[in-house]
């Protein structure tokens, strides 16, 4: 069975939450006790109708204020597959989190209000989604019912939305916009009889017709970052040596010729081990256990690569930013980079540009990051990490910054 | 075959990489195991992680002495079985302690006092990286905890502060005296994990299954009839068919009228289920916000 991680993004109010309560509703997802509980919410709020965005505002100070603060992941099944939806907040200042929700999925949702047209958030949303390298892009138009269910405005947004996608849109981008009402269920599941001038499929519709993960492994680089050396030491597997780890892309066959980085010293895989299973081959998000025919030196935080596929092992990275804490990303300051699993030590050498979202202009001449900036940073490392570029390889392009002081996660990169 | 009656692997793969970054990251990390669905998958997992080695965390058991016999029976002969460490307080002994008070009335429970009881043994062992089973699809406050959560010298959960978790990227980096608690089948669903179950062929307690048990109504729901809860005069016990859909302890837990006595008809009867699993949860109908509250003061 399949799984399709969907990211959905709008500004304060646009309707997110309650969509997604429209989508479980509508696909039969929310039981009898759930829908009670909501219910009782509800009139306790005083509202006359059910609230569906109580369902996923999972938070106290949530629900006072009628707003997303953190990413909540919710989950529902079709014939067809399993969805795992992460609700990202649209509020600004909870930018990061958006990030954060949508760095998994293969689609994003973005929502309009069709009141309010595109807006700065809307761009950043957008710009984000291709950042992140996600492939499809479903724009929906929300609240149509306060439109008049206008094809005319509709049109509007949607030119006003292409006008600015067209600077950033991917090659290999599906964008697809639709209308909707997600308060009253208007092409949520069904088609809506209120837009008839409408040719497209419902969201589900759209959804449903996604491609399952179409990474075609074979032609990206094998990527193998080892977790954890396993070594029993026991009667029965005394000799035994295994590296575990998800391989981050590509795909690895029994009989290959791989080279352990930094070493670089080369052995041919022995066997590729899922529990007591030994496989021909096992491809990218898969966890295995790799032995080989030569005890070589590896340990975590190598990587294990095929023979002539090395990456540049890199000391000196360039990388787009975006930055999530309150503490602004200073130039000269150190920080710890965790590129997969492997942990080095930086500093910012120093910061290129900084991305200006309501006009993707670059401005050059920075000297900080603050929250929710986004910018292009070089990095100087202590140790070599072995990343590739991220538009190429998106398993094996991206690493988090750690605060050492602090311990916290305070941005993400993407290398260039 | 129904779709929904197959296990994505693309699940079993994530939760193998956590287990192994938890393994690689912390000092001294250990599984919450209550001989639960859940803890059991867990322990499964775990096996696969790091196989053809050993578990190599033990497993902890909070008891509030109310458990059901049959789960704690289980928990027992499977980490006999495993040859894992099995390392077991009491809730009875915070109790002697004056740590915590007893609840009293109709519906007193167990179950919040175990959180005493679990902080002093994280305290007591050093633990600082806790897995445990519990699933995003569960409750509303816990689809939006991360996979690596972060607690404070007192366990506490801070929502509105929670690292970002970027792709598979994971944090475990924390000062002295802090731990983390770990949720490695986060993505999965009920269903998830019992076709897990099936597809693995493991072993669960037999309470799970339909078998015939002394009961009684209360609030529109089966609870097990014991010698731990305060029943009032008008509530009569009898027997009849049950089984149990999740396991706490026995004051908070209710039964499910079913005749299901195989994962087949199981999985058949959540697939056609109209209350949610946790709707047998009788600790979380405290109110809207029973399990954040919790979770704050370091409840799991």
């Amino acid at each position: 069975m399949d799984i399709l991680r969907i990211a959905t993004a709008g500004s304060v109010d646009d309707g997110k939450s309650t969509l997604i309560g429209r989508l479980l509703f509508e696909t039969q997802s929310i039981t009898k006790d759930k829908i009670e509980a909501l219910k009782a919410a509800s009139q306790r709020k005083g509202l006359d109708f059910v609230d569906l965005s109580l369902l996923t505002d999972g938070l106290i100070a949530e629900r006072e204020q009628g707003i997303t603060i953190d990413v909540a992941h919710i989950y529902f099944n079709t014939p067809t597959r399993k969805y795992i939806i992460a609700d990202t907040p649209g509020h600004f200042e909870y930018t990061r989190n958006m990030v954060t929700g949508a760095s998994n999925a293969s689609v994003s949702i973005i929502l309009i209000d069709a009141r309010n047209g595109v807006g700065e958030q809307t761009r950043r949303h957008f710009y984000i989604s291709s950042l992140l390298e996600i492939k499809n892009v479903v724009v929906a138009v929300n609240k149509m019912d306060l439109v008049h269910y206008a094809e005319s405005r509709y049109d509007e947004i949607k030119n006003d939305f292409f006008e600015l996608s067209d600077k950033l849109r991917k090659p290999n981008q599906n964008i697809t916009f639709i209308p909707i009402s997600s308060l009253y269920g208007e092409n949520i599941v069904v088609k809506s009889d209120k837009m008839p001038w409408y040719s497209g499929e419902s969201l589900l519709g759209i959804l449903e017709g996604v491609a399952p993960e179409d990474i075609d492994s074979a032609v990206l680089p094998f990527r193998f970052p080892v977790q954890h050396v396993i070594r029993p030491k026991s009667e029965e597997y005394h000799d035994f040596r295994g590296y575990s780890g998800k391989i981050a892309s590509g795909q690895i066959n029994k009989g290959d010729m791989v080279a352990a980085l930094p070493s670089q010293q080369t052995s041919k895989v022995k066997e590729i081990l899922k529990y007591t299973d030994s496989l021909d081959s096992a491809h990218q998000t898969e966890s295995v256990v790799i032995t080989l025919e030569d005890n070589i030196d590896i340990s975590r935080g190598n990587m294990l690569v095929k023979f002539g596929e090395q990456p540049e092992l890199k000391k000196q990275i360039n990388a787009r930013i975006c930055w999530m804490d309150t503490e602004p990303m200073k130039v000269g300051k150190g920080y710890l980079v965790q590129h997969g699993i492997n942990r080095v030590k930086a500093k910012v050498a120093s910061i290129d540009s900084r991305l200006e979202i309501s006009t993707f202009e670059e401005s050059e001449n920075v000297d900080e990051l603050k929250l929710n900036q986004i910018g292009e940073v070089s990095f100087k490392l202590a140790a070599h990490i072995f990343a590739d570029n991220f538009e190429a390889n998106p398993g094996n392009g991206a690493f988090i910054i750690i605060d050492e002081f602090n311990n916290n996660t305070v941005g993400v990169g993407f290398v260039k | 075959m129904n779709i929904n009656k197959q296990f994505p692997r693309a699940l079993e793969d994530e939760a193998i990489f956590i287990l192994r970054e938890v393994a690689a990251q912390f000092e001294k990390p250990a599984i919450l195991f209550s001989g639960g669905k859940d803890s059991i998958t867990l322990v499964r997992l775990a096996q696969k992680a790091f196989f053809p080695g050993k578990i190599p965390f033990p497993l902890v058991h909070v008891d509030t002495g109310h458990n059901f016999p049959e789960t704690t029976d289980f928990r027992d002969k499977l980490a006999a079985e495993l040859g894992v460490e099995l390392i077991i307080r009491n809730v009875e002994d915070s109790i002697k302690a004056g740590k915590v008070k007893e609840e009293t009335g109709k519906y007193a429970s167990r179950n919040a006092l175990q959180t005493v009881t679990l902080l002093d043994t994280i305290e007591e062992f050093k633990f600082d990286a806790c897995i445990g089973g519990a699933r995003r699809d569960e409750e509303k406050a816990r689809a939006k905890e991360r996979i690596f959560s972060v607690r404070n010298d007192f366990g506490e959960w801070d929502a509105k502060k929670q690292r970002p978790e970027l792709f598979d990227m994971l944090n475990g980096k924390i000062d002295l005296g802090e731990n983390v608690r770990v949720f490695p089948i986060s993505n999965w669903t009920e269903l998830d994990v019992w076709n897990y179950i099936k597809a693995e062929n493991l072993e669960i307690p037999s309470i799970y299954f339909a078998h015939e048990r002394e009961v009684f109504d209360r609030d529109g729901m089966i609870w097990s009839d014991s010698e731990f809860i305060n029943k009032s005069e008008d509530e009569i016990p009898y027997k009849t068919i049950v089984r149990f859909r999740t396991v706490g302890d026995m004051t908070c837990t209710a039964a499910v009228s079913s005749t299901a006595d195989n994962i087949d008809t199981i999985i058949e009867e959540i697939l056609e289920a109209e209350i949610s699993e946790r709707g047998a949860r009788i600790d979380d109908k405290r109110s809207e916000a029973a399990m954040e509250k919790r979770k704050q003061q370091g409840y799991f």
